[in-house]
């Protein structure tokens, strides 16, 4: 392969920022969790299953999930406008659709679980972060689930494949320059259920990058399930 | 003291994630909180996880409350038809409470009288509709609250609360003199001859939602009662 790659952390290719991974940090939610990749921090709250209204949006054969992503204003360096905007909302909707293959839809027909995912820093893969708080924030409300929900960021730079880029990498700009795949895998069954690309890639090098965060899903996995087991102490 | 700590550490129970496979092989039975998918047992929720015999059960830890025939629960009248009442339970769905429901002869005319909107009142869960909780006062324990106060735990705790056959509530209405009624939501009304021995009943109560995992609990609220009374 190409000669050695250096990132700018110093960083393996393979290995992961320093995860930090917390439950129960907001009381008065049903559930909820705090998810951080080194300085991108997300925290998330579920509520539910509770009642939806208006009644035009229940659905008879399953819950209706519902997932809002949002970056606080002084999560960025310059000043994000808070609220709703065109990213947050697409974000959402993807990682509503991420989680929704782990969560037991048809047993609340009805009703609406309510997730909320807030960034709190942002230095790169924050779908990730949300992704990873929002499912632990999910099993920690007592929603039945099939399985967990892990996400990961994979990079593309030049030609060099690495895991959970942070914000200077994804800027990347020598050679073909830097693309961002933010996945998800469902923890037992090993589905990808999140699939988002930013850049060129080819396909024998898409193969390549679900392969490695999939690895490393498996690592991350395992930080959020101790987490999860910790409570008794 | 340590003898103390080494029946804790006893009943420890394994907490369980979803998607975990609790055991393999034809032997075992699903339970609740968990599923069979081929070989394998599953977990479905986030709890301790309980084995009897060969049937594998999960207890949750924390979630809403979901009703279920027969619970008794406290609620509150948030809105009236002309044939009923709905009622808050703190569940994904609202409760209704016919008229017919009822025990006693109710006017129809002025069903405010009987019960109004901010009512709490102790009743029994009779069906489950598709969009509903159909309720009955057709029961020894209902009955439309008036004085105390109520407190709110987290229904997956109301077990511990209850006890043994209510050995433990029995306990805390023993030692405090309260008056004290359970709702399976979570809901708990406490009403006591004075404000003191009310809220003497509510740290009581505290204290077993804060310790769901030890065992020989109702022996600890006992001493706890005692030690407060002496002084």
């Amino acid at each position: 392969m190409t000669e050695k790659f250096k990132r700018v952390d110093g960083r393996g290719l393979e290995e992961l920022r320093k995860i930090e991974a917390k439950i129960g940090t907001i009381k008065r939610a049903d559930g909820s969790a705090y998810f951080a990749f080194g300085k991108s921090r997300a925290i998330a709250a579920a509520y539910g299953p509770r009642q939806l209204f208006p009644q035009h949006l229940q659905n008879p054969e399953q819950v209706l999930l519902r997932c809002y992503y949002d970056m606080l204003s002084f999560s960025v360096t310059e000043r994000k406008r808070p609220g709703p905007s065109r990213r947050g909302s697409e974000i959402s909707y993807e990682a509503t659709k991420a989680l929704e293959p782990a969560v037991l839809v048809e047993l609340f027909p009805n009703t609406v679980i309510d997730i909320y995912a807030n960034i709190l820093e942002a230095d790169a893969s924050t779908r990730c972060a949300a992704v990873n708080a929002a499912s632990m924030a999910l099993a920690n409300g007592g929603v039945p689930m099939s399985e967990l929900v892990t996400a990961v960021s994979i990079g593309k730079l030049d030609k060099t494949l690495v895991v959970d880029v942070c914000k200077e990498e994804e800027d990347y700009e020598e050679g073909e320059g830097a693309t961002d795949i933010a996945t998800a895998f469902l923890s037992k069954s090993g589905k990808l259920s999140m699939l988002h690309i930013d850049g060129n890639i080819r396909l024998s090098e898409l193969k390549e990058a679900l392969e490695l965060a999939k690895k490393a899903c498996k690592k991350i996995e395992e930080i959020q399930k101790e987490t999860l087991k910790k409570v008794g102490d | 003291m340590e003898k103390k700590e080494k029946t804790e550490k006893k009943s420890e129970r394994t907490i369980i994630v979803p998607g975990e496979v609790i055991a393999s092989g034809t032997d075992f039975l699903p339970g609740e909180g968990t599923r069979r998918e081929g070989k394998d047992i599953i977990a479905l929720k986030f709890g301790l996880l309980e084995k009897s015999e060969n049937l594998f059960k999960i207890i949750p830890l924390s979630g809403t409350y979901l009703p279920r025939v027969g619970n008794t629960v406290i609620g509150q009248v948030t809105d009236l038809t002309f044939n009923g009442w709905f009622i808050d339970l703190l569940s994904p769905h609202t409760g209704f409470l016919p008229v017919v429901e009822c025990a006693g002869y109710v006017n129809k005319k002025d069903l405010a009288e009987y019960y109004n909107i901010g009512d709490m009142i102790v009743t029994k869960v009779r069906d489950l509709r598709s969009r509903s909780i159909e309720l009955t006062m057709k029961d020894q324990t209902c009955k439309k609250l008036s004085g105390g106060f109520l407190i709110k735990i987290n229904p997956t705790r109301v077990p511990r609360v209850i006890g043994k056959a209510g050995s433990m509530v029995t306990t805390i209405k023993n030692g405090t003199g309260c008056n004290i009624v359970v709702g399976q939501n979570g809901l708990i009304w406490i009403k006591g001859k004075d404000a003191e021995s009310e809220i003497f009943a509510k740290e009581a109560i505290m204290k077993i939602v804060e310790k769901p995992f030890i065992d020989g609990l109702t022996d600890q609220i006992k001493e706890f009662l005692e030690n407060k009374t002496k002084k």
